[in-house]
């Protein structure tokens, strides 16, 4: 019984094979010219990438490229430059997500509530996310430089320095440049996200809330807090793997100086593979980052399962 | 409703307090872009100088390799932008709307692609793309670019596919049409608005990619903006209002794009960002 069924259903699905196949590679085309892409740029540089960091590869050496196993590793052990890197690495992205994180609550707190010309301020605030990081970079070294730049003068006038000088080239202060730009071009990003999630609030319960005499602190620590926290939870963590890697602005405005006070472990193998064209290492100093990104990673997602059980 | 005073002000001051820190830095470049050389220093801190100038401008246009550079940079940005916004339409649309066994692969592998360090490719890419003549080419760009944007892009048109409803293709291919059709002839013109905002972001993107057009450009017929800019900077480094005019034409492609794509900021990064 169940035998003549089978047969029959085979019969009746033979005729159109070609079409069954058809239908079941068709998700694999629309998907082919992406994954291709992804796979060939991206996906076997990578693996390429980490084969390098056991290799000697520099560029302008025609006997290097063999393999010396750990070299690398045992150089980087040792490298004082690399440490400083890290550490800098650190502040660098928890000041500039911490900055861009409470500046961008407030700015999607402000736009959250309808005025008039909301839609034009909202243009205008948003508008560094627009510019081109290099630009930024550039535009904020410049702003920084007493020689064309305002800032100096007014932290001279307000008696905040001795003289009007370049706090990028001051070792102490040198990493607040690429902060501030940084906070600069990234609050519209934290902005726009969490304006999206306050806008998904139902409007019902803040009115509920005030019919009860609840207070505005009241009623962003009960209602708005809890229904942004997986948004902030999510963009916040994002972004501070994004920001760990982001060397565009620190290589524009500082080139990781003075005395490496800026480099952060992004900008420090772009400057090897770049200035120094010392791929093998490099690529040594990549592969530790990559480990360091991913233990992170799995810390998150753990820290997260835990939460998740216990709630 | 009766609003109380002091609140609208605080939150009108806020606002303005923004709007100023957002838009000084843009207005320094501009300012210093128009301000004539026997001026930049004698007033120096001044808001408007008293005389302004268009002679940094014409100088950049006429005498300079920025126009190569901003021709360059619209090419590749553009050829970046039309590529990369086909294959995410096709990859977005196949993960919006099919199920099928490898697609939580694509999905874990276009992630990953967003989570590690692109500065890790940089010198595997320039070690790849020197036999095959792509560095030092607009074409050798294009591709990593491309790739680069791609996973993002597909999210983006992913969610945009999302928002349509299934019904629409249904019903078209009860009336015969094949699931390609459908797809052309229905979707496509539905997700115009997003077809706009992702080729804006991905424009945007590679407008402003700067370390692979640094590693893979070498000299000024191949140079991008950002290369074009940074080497006219470490060359001429007193010539400031030369430079912030460079910097005021770099910037309006971006700013262009930008207020074209403005209405769709809030939905598309949510889109790409929070679920992705």
């Amino acid at each position: 019984m169940s035998m003549t069924a089978d047969v029959y259903d085979r019969r009746q699905d033979r005729r159109p094979w070609q079409k069954r196949l058809a239908d079941a590679s068709e998700p694999y085309l629309y998907s082919a010219p992406a994954l291709i892409l992804i796979i060939v740029v991206m996906l076997v540089p990578l693996v390429v990438g980490i084969s390098y960091a056991f290799r000697d590869i520099q560029l302008l050496n025609p006997f290097s490229g063999g393999f010396i196993g750990l070299e690398h590793f045992e150089t980087l052990s040792k490298d004082r430059a690399f440490y400083t890197a890290l550490k800098n690495t650190l502040w660098w992205t928890g000041a500039s997500v911490f900055l861009q994180f409470a500046f961008g609550l407030i700015l999607a707190l402000l736009l959250d509530k309808p005025f008039m010309g909301r839609g034009l301020v909202q243009a205008l605030v948003f508008l560094p996310w627009a510019v081109p990081s290099f630009l930024a970079g550039l535009n904020w070294a410049w702003l920084f430089n007493p020689v064309i730049g305002p800032i100096p003068h007014w932290l001279f006038d307000l008696g905040l320095m001795s003289q009007p000088g370049n706090i990028l080239s001051d070792p102490q202060y040198a990493m607040w440049g690429p902060i501030i730009a940084n906070v600069w071009w990234g609050i519209p990003f934290f902005a726009i996200t969490l304006l999206a999630a306050l806008q998904s609030i139902p409007r019902e319960l803040y009115e509920a809330a005030s019919i009860d005499g609840a207070s505005w602190f009241q009623r962003f620590w009960s209602i708005t807090l809890p229904f942004l926290a997986p948004t902030i939870a999510i963009t916040v963590l994002l972004r501070t793997v994004w920001i760990s890697n982001f060397a565009d602005l620190i290589v524009v405005m500082t080139g990781g100086g003075p005395a490496d006070r800026t480099q952060i472990v992004a900008s420090y193998i772009f400057t090897q593979a770049f200035k120094a064209l010392d791929f093998g290492y490099a690529s040594a100093i990549a592969l530790v980052l990559l480990v360091l990104l991913l233990a992170y990673s799995m810390l998150i997602i753990l820290l997260r399962q835990t939460l998740l059980n216990k709630g | 409703m009766k609003t109380s005073l002091l609140p609208t002000i605080a939150h009108r001051l806020a606002l303005l307090g923004y709007i100023v820190f957002a838009l000084f830095p843009l207005f320094w470049l501009l300012k210093v872009s128009v301000t004539p050389n026997d001026l930049l220093y004698s007033e120096g801190v001044r808001m408007w100088p008293s005389r302004t100038t268009w002679e940094h401008y014409s100088f950049v246009l006429q005498h300079s390799a920025f126009p190569t550079f901003f021709k360059n940079s619209l090419i590749v940005s553009g050829s970046t932008a039309i590529i990369v916004t086909i294959c995410a339409s096709l990859s977005g649309y196949a993960l919006s709307r099919f199920n099928f066994r490898a697609k939580y692969w694509i999905v874990g592998l276009m992630l990953l692609t967003q989570m590690f360090p692109l500065v890790m490719l940089v010198a595997p890419i320039f070690k790849i793309l020197t036999p095959l003549g792509l560095t030092n080419s607009l074409t050798g760009l294009i591709v990593v670019y491309t790739a680069f944007n791609v996973p993002f892009a597909t999210f983006l048109m992913q969610s945009f596919f999302d928002g349509i409803p299934k019904d629409l293709e249904e019903a078209a291919m009860i009336d015969g049409a094949t699931k390609f059709t459908a797809f052309r002839e229905i979707i496509l013109p539905l997700t115009l608005p997003g077809i706009a905002a992702t080729l804006g972001f991905v424009f945007t993107a590679a407008w402003s990619e700067l370390l692979f057009a640094l590693m893979l450009i070498n000299g000024n017929n191949a140079a991008t903006f950002p290369v074009g800019l940074l080497t006219f900077v470490s060359k001429f480094s007193v010539d400031f209002g030369q430079m912030m005019a460079a910097g005021v034409l770099a910037l309006i492609p971006a700013a262009l794009f930008f207020l074209l794509i403005q209405r769709y900021l809030v939905q598309g990064l949510t889109a790409g960002a929070v679920k992705g």
